[in-house]
């Protein structure tokens, strides 16, 4: 299994996974999304960034990825495999979950069998074990969020963008699947880029905040969160994560007066 | 298997209230049989019962043939082999058109609407005439075609396909430029190239419209059957030739079969298309809703 050598193989290394320098993104319209940031991403850091709609976190990521061009700076992307979750899950309604989960794998013309392989072990790290052939209709919010995870998951990433994943789901579902996704993290030790409006989610998950202010965005502040891996669901009620989430709040109101 | 497998993850441990249906969607209550069959078995007694009432009562008894009652109709058209027999050979005749005509629209326009989906200049060049085909009336055209092509079959589908083609190409269309920006986004990533991102994303997303033009384009191509039959008047005859004769001779009855094998022949074509598209998206897809999750 691929997926599991990979993961394992792989050494803790203070290389980065993302960097960008000086990085700005005018629209062809005139609008400017982002003032120039230069933040980096080390391999096995999880770095959240909160900021208010339109600030321009979303356009961190598609910039990282290379769906849309700077205007201005250099991004450096480590080689490898990049995972992306979107903020809708983005399943296609007329495959079922292991062919969602299948298709990256078979966009990229790997063999059946192993692609099946790969498929079947995110399905199950995922949890949704035994859905593999339902629709995505006949799932709920969060096992849509979990099918999404999975088939991102298929390619081993190195380097993980998560655009809002988990914003439209319910608070309960919201906070098991960070739970889960922290359990992955400590595993895997990607880096991860996690878009968010949420304090209490980007502190809980990260280990360093990024808040940004409104648009056109710029980071203002930059925050470690100084808690070990793995993470239990309790430290939200840990007095010293309300007081590092109060930190984070008070970047966000000053940002915006 | 180093592999770790997030606990407390599994299905026996929903999300939240109401697992594996997509929230809000109440489980729905199947309607009865009796539901389902009596009002438009109800509605079809009193079509029935107004026929009747124009047959006997309202129309004089001299006047009657303007309106058998519906079991002359029956009796005459489809119990006396005289009859049946021109009725059945025109409508394999026009069902032959109906069906060729349709196909023909199917692969032309869908291979339209893909080329127009792939450029904007295709688009807007070939789009001003398919709406011109769809525009000008085809009783202008059918006399046309007639002249050009001859009374004959071909020219009989060459209606068929005029007259079906429209709804298929914007349907088709429509569904190939209705996919989000996800999952384009999605299939960017992995650097496809334009045909595979055409054949597993936009195809597929496209099914559900291109079974609605189908469905509009399957009735429209029996008109079109039977209409170029009408006014072409010549040549072997299908449905449509055979209402004028029928009127002509005054053979009432006659007529009336024709009419409703007509109809029966629309219905089928209306059916088949419904049988297909679910077969093909029913698992996914759910047409009386228009939505697929």
């Amino acid at each position: 299994m691929a997926l599991v050598q990979e993961a394992t193989r792989r050494p803790v290394t203070a290389s980065a996974g993302v960097s960008f320098e000086g990085v700005s993104k005018k629209f062809p319209d005139g609008t400017v999304a982002l003032n120039p940031v230069t933040f980096e991403v080390e391999s096995g850091e999880f770095v959240a960034v909160v900021g208010p709609s339109g600030c321009g976190k979303s356009t961190l990521l598609r910039l990282a990825s290379g769906l849309t061009k700077a205007s201005t700076g250099s991004i450096d992307v480590a080689p490898g495999k990049l995972g992306y979750v979107f903020q809708d899950a983005t399943l296609l309604p007329w495959r079922t979950v292991r062919r969602n989960v299948e298709l990256l794998a078979e966009l990229r013309g790997v063999p059946k069998a192993e692609a099946r392989a790969a498929a079947s072990a995110a399905i199950a790290t995922v949890g949704l074990n035994g859905f593999e052939d339902k629709y995505p209709r006949a799932l709920s919010g969060g096992m849509k969020m979990r099918a999404s995870l999975a088939r991102a998951l298929t390619t081993a990433p190195e380097v993980f963008l998560f655009d809002e994943p988990f914003g439209a789901l319910d608070e309960i579902t919201r906070e098991r699947l960070n739970d889960e996704l922290l359990r992955l993290f400590a595993d895997r030790r990607f880096a991860a880029l996690f878009i968010t409006h949420s304090v209490a989610e980007a502190v809980f998950l990260s280990t360093r905040v990024l808040v940004m202010s409104g648009r056109p965005g710029r980071i203002v502040a930059d925050i470690d969160v100084p808690f070990g891996y793995p993470r239990a669901s309790e430290l939200r009620y840990d007095p010293a994560f309300a007081r590092i989430a109060g930190e984070v709040g008070a970047a966000l109101r000053e940002a915006h007066s | 298997m180093t592999s770790v497998v997030l606990p407390g993850a599994g299905p026996d441990l929903p999300d939240g209230p109401g697992v594996a249906v997509a929230p809000g969607d109440a489980p729905e209550k199947r309607p009865s049989l009796l539901g389902v069959v009596v009002p438009p078995l109800l509605l079809s007694a009193a079509v029935v019962g107004v026929w009747y009432l124009f047959s006997y009562v309202i129309l004089k008894p001299s006047r009657r043939f303007l309106l058998p009652p519906p079991q002359t109709v029956i009796h005459t058209s489809f119990l006396e082999w005289n009859n049946l027999h021109p009725l059945l050979q025109s409508l394999a005749l026009t069902a032959k058109a109906a069906g060729l005509g349709l196909a023909i629209s199917i692969l032309l326009g869908f291979a339209i609407a893909v080329a127009m989906s792939q450029a904007k200049a295709i688009e807007r060049s070939v789009f001003p005439w398919a709406v011109v085909v769809q525009t000008v009336p085809i009783l202008a055209l059918v006399p046309i075609i007639g002249f050009m092509f001859g009374y004959n079959f071909r020219s009989r589908v060459l209606v068929c396909v005029i007259i079906a083609i429209f709804p298929i190409i914007t349907n088709t269309l429509f569904g190939l430029q209705s996919v989000e920006e996800g999952p384009h986004d999605l299939f960017t990533l992995q650097g496809v190239s334009r045909w595979t991102r055409l054949w597993k994303l936009q195809f597929p997303a496209a099914l559900p419209n291109v079974f609605t033009g189908l469905r509009i384009s399957a009735g429209l191509s029996v008109i079109g059957a039977i209409v170029g039959d009408f006014f072409f008047t010549q040549g072997q005859p299908g449905l449509g030739i055979l209402i004028n004769t029928y009127l002509n001779r005054l053979e009432t009855p006659q007529m009336y079969g024709d009419v409703i094998l007509s109809s029966l022949l629309g219905i089928f074509a209306f059916l088949m298309v419904g049988a297909v598209s679910k077969r093909v998206i029913g698992a996914w897809y759910d047409s009386a809703r228009g939505r697929a999750a």
